[in-house]
């Protein structure tokens, strides 16, 4: 059982780090703390956003990625990095990005007006719905894409030779890949859904759109009710747990046997309509994505000339944080995910799945007592980011792990390849694309993230989000905006590096 | 090499710590950026105090109050610099602050309000609507006129953001048992609530609202520093006031520092700072005045405030009615 080993130490190192702080919040709180009636009606809320953006995010994201898998196009390669980008960014910045396009004064309804048409409200349920459509689609797109080069090109081929219609290639591969990989996928959607926070009450329209993790906000710092802070985390952390048990009921593995890794070349999608179709998707998914993203990069231009010094020392800090917090997530997600069982994604989901104003809290009322916790800034951020990066990881890691196990396990046994040799000549090399996606998840999420703590802040080492918040504090927008650029431009660089990285010479 | 830096960086910080006196001031984290306040006044005080300044921020004020609630007595900090008058009675109730024993005339309105022996202000603003002159000549001129009217604004939540918090004590200040009423009449008017003043200034700056909850001092800042008369705060019979103050930790290590940093506090060489970094008015006026731009601020009849002790219960009630109106 050397195999999962280091798993059972990552998934020990990660629960600690989790339930720990969660624990020292219920110890620190006095006894009595109540759930109040409008903290449930906050979970519903939280629910029912959750799962319309995960089941939106999921239902748009398949035809995007099968049209991605079966087409070759220029720009391909860029659109796939470009993919990331929603997902990495500030919520602010991404929000402002939307209201450009969707706003009050935005595009669409600059379009309407002229048209003769009532315009449209970004603002309500379908606002925060969209925004977390904007923030996931991609990553659900990426996740669910890679499910479709996990099928060997060799069962197309076969597919072709048997003159399959593209009825049955979906019937016979693509329905048995889906339904090992959506599962996963919507969990992993619902559950970071599940914390938000600054969507869905910017975009919400009013207390309506309350979320939970606003609730434990609310309790935390305005009522100082630390006790009903953690039972509002537990709620999030059950919420999420039992997605994941009913996504893992719910996937059934792939069997499609192993392949040489060739490019794929789809006979059966060689038609006109199947052509059209693929180019609406990509065009659709791709407008919808690249069009705020413009609106960001155009908004921020102007700004650039106006952002102070301080700006980029902390770009420094952040990729300095970005580059550790990489490393951390992608060991404990490689060591998690050789475990191939359940349970191990069940703690890897704890990071997102927990409110990181209670992990912030929890670790301050350990570390407070013993030294400064400014000290720990930087290692705190890294290692948070981390662990909330991991879910992500993991997801990517996990599929390619257990399907290079399948097919190639036997083999290896019978060669007797175990521990670090099995590591080094069987799974990384096969891993190097999933390995190469999920570091660059993580070190861009780290990038965009607000410095996780406010109580573990060092003055002198703040990060490129959280001066950017502070521009924004001091009524410098356009030098926000600025700020906002640099830090998609690094965001997306940290991304690409790793990201291109993994797929190396492969046309993925 | 990096690494070498940092050792040195420490080894020399530790001995530099061994010979000058430290005094750790907690405050909010956009008094410490480089734009704010807090660079010029720890420059300005460590001329005068022969000590080591050092600022450690806290997120926004009511997460200064969290964090210091959650260290107790064993705080490193020897002043709390910014919380409001909104948070003192919660502040006071945790036993941890000291009387600041200063007796200054401070130039802030309603003194019988704020005045206290454990928390002194010092700075001080209007909340206020403020609109572009240019796509709206002519805003509402009270609440209710707001209410009424088909112009959109944005507000912050009152859990999430002090600005928010000071229009439901605003609302509740003037309309007493009618503030619902207010809120219903005002929730067709609201385009979103965010949780932050940030956010909502953003949008403003979007074009996604006629209107944003500010403060009276906000024109200021773009006729200042971007040479741009175009914003104005609409004035209303009346506004609530926001008042930021500081406190002496009971448990300080350097008792003495902390009265001399509260002393500095209201002096000329702190208050002549803060227009232009905090954009709210000084507490007491700058020997040369208020730089151009500022207008002078409201007169004392305008100005609405609840006492500390009085604002947990009305926070209490104008909260319920704020999330019932704003939910059907």
């Amino acid at each position: 059982m050397t195999r999962s080993g280091p798993g059972w130490v990552a998934a020990g190192i990660v629960a600690a780090l989790i339930l720990g702080p969660l624990v020292a919040v219920f110890m620190r709180a006095e006894a009595g703390a109540q759930v109040l009636t409008s903290d449930w009606s906050a979970v519903r809320f939280t629910i029912l956003q959750a799962a319309l953006s995960a089941l939106l995010s999921i239902a748009l994201a398949i035809p995007v990625a099968r049209a991605l898998a079966r087409r070759a196009f220029r720009g391909r390669g860029i659109l796939i990095t470009l993919l990331g980008a929603p997902f990495i960014l500030p919520v602010i910045v991404a929000v402002l990005g939307l209201l450009a396009v969707f706003g009050r004064a935005g595009i669409v309804n600059t379009a309407l007006a002229w048209l003769g048409l009532p315009p449209v409200s970004i603002y309500g349920l379908q606002g925060v719905v969209l925004a977390h459509v904007f923030f996931n689609l991609p990553l659900a797109t990426r996740i669910i894409l890679q499910g479709w080069q996990g099928i060997p090109s060799e069962r197309f081929r076969l597919a072709a030779n048997l003159g399959l219609s593209g009825v049955q290639v979906a019937r016979f591969l693509e329905w048995p890949m889906l339904r090992a990989v959506v599962p996963g996928a919507l969990m992993v959607v619902f559950a970071i859904c599940l914390s938000s926070f600054a969507v869905a009450l910017t975009l919400g329209g009013g207390p309506r759109a309350t979320t939970v993790e606003l609730a434990i906000y609310q309790a935390f710092n305005f009522d100082f009710d630390l006790g009903r802070a953690a039972r509002l985390a537990v709620i999030q952390l059950v919420l999420a747990g039992s997605a994941a048990v009913v996504a893992f009921w719910a996937a059934v593995p792939a069997g499609f046997g192993a392949g040489l890794g060739r490019v794929v070349r789809r006979w059966e999608a060689e038609t006109w309509g199947a052509r059209a179709l693929d180019a609406g998707w990509i065009g659709l998914a791709a407008g919808f994505l690249i069009v705020p993203l413009a609106m960001i990069f155009l908004n921020g231009v102007s700004g650039l000339t106006q952002v102070p010094g301080a700006v980029w020392r902390a770009a420094g800090v952040s990729v300095t944080i970005a580059l550790i917090s990489t490393a951390l997530c992608v060991a404990l997600a490689l060591s998690l995910a050789m475990v191939r069982r359940g349970w191990a994604e069940v703690v890897a989901l704890m990071g997102i799945a927990v409110s990181p104003l209670v992990i912030g809290t929890g670790l301050f009322v350990i570390v407070n007592p013993w030294m400064d916790p400014a000290r720990l800034a930087m290692p705190v951020t890294a290692l948070v980011n981390a662990l909330m990066a991991l879910p992500f990881a993991m997801r990517v890691l996990a599929p390619d792990v257990a399907r290079t196990e399948a097919d190639f396990g036997r083999l290896a046994d019978a060669l007797s390849l175990r521990g670090w040799a099995r590591l080094r000549w069987l799974i990384l090399p096969r891993l190097r694309p999933a390995l190469g996606f999920s570091a660059g998840l993580a070190g861009a999420l780290s990038m965009g993230d607000l410095g996780v703590v406010a109580l573990f802040a060092d003055p002198d080492f703040a990060t490129l989000p959280l001066q950017m918040y502070r521009l924004m504090g001091a009524y410098r927008m356009e030098a926000a905006a600025g700020a906002g650029l640099i830090l998609l431009a690094l965001s997306l660089g940290v991304f690409w590096i790793f990201d291109r990285g993994g797929r190396g010479d492969v046309d993925a | 090499m990096k690494r070498l830096f940092i050792a040195a960086g420490v080894l020399l910080a530790t001995q530099a710590t061994a010979e000058t006196p430290v005094l750790t001031v907690y405050t909010y984290d956009s008094f410490v950026a480089d734009w704010g306040p807090g660079p010029a006044v720890e420059a300005a005080f460590e001329e005068v105090c022969d000590c080591d300044l050092q600022f450690v921020a806290a997120g926004d004020g009511a997460s200064l109050l969290s964090r210091l609630r959650l260290e107790g007595a064993r705080s490193k900090a020897d002043v709390v610099l910014g919380l409001d008058t909104n948070l003192t009675a919660a502040a006071r109730e945790t036993g941890l602050f000291a009387p600041h024993g200063i007796e200054a005339e401070l130039d802030v309105p309603r003194p019988e309000a704020w005045r206290d022996e454990l928390f002194l202000p010092y700075d001080w603003g209007y909340f206020a609507f403020v609109h572009d002159r240019e796509k709206l000549p002519q805003p509402p001129e009270t609440l209710e006129e707001l209410a009424n009217s088909d112009v959109s604004i944005v507000i912050q939540d009152p859990r999430s953001s002090t600005p928010g918090l000071g229009l439901l004590l605003w609302v509740k200040a003037v309309h007493g048992d009618g503030a619902e009423a207010i809120w219903e009449g005002l929730s067709d008017n609201i385009v979103t609530v965010t949780p932050g003043w940030s956010e909502a200034y953003g949008l403003f700056g979007e074009g996604e609202a006629d209107m944003v909850l500010s403060y009276t001092t906000s024109p200021a800042y773009h006729r200042v520093a971007e040479e741009d008369d175009s914003k104005a705060a609409a004035i209303f019979p009346q506004h609530y006031m926001q008042i930021e103050v500081a406190g002496k930790l009971a448990a300080s290590a350097q008792p003495e520092l902390a009265d001399q940093f509260l002393s500095f506090m209201v002096s000329d060489a702190f208050q002549s700072i803060i227009p232009t970094t905090n954009w709210m008015y000084p507490v007491a006026m700058p020997e040369d005045g208020l730089p151009d731009g500022f207008d002078a601020p409201l007169a004392e009849d305008k100005a609405l405030l609840f006492a500390p002790d009085e604002v947990p219960a009305q926070r209490e009630a104008a909260l319920a009615e704020w999330q019932r109106a704003l939910s059907k």
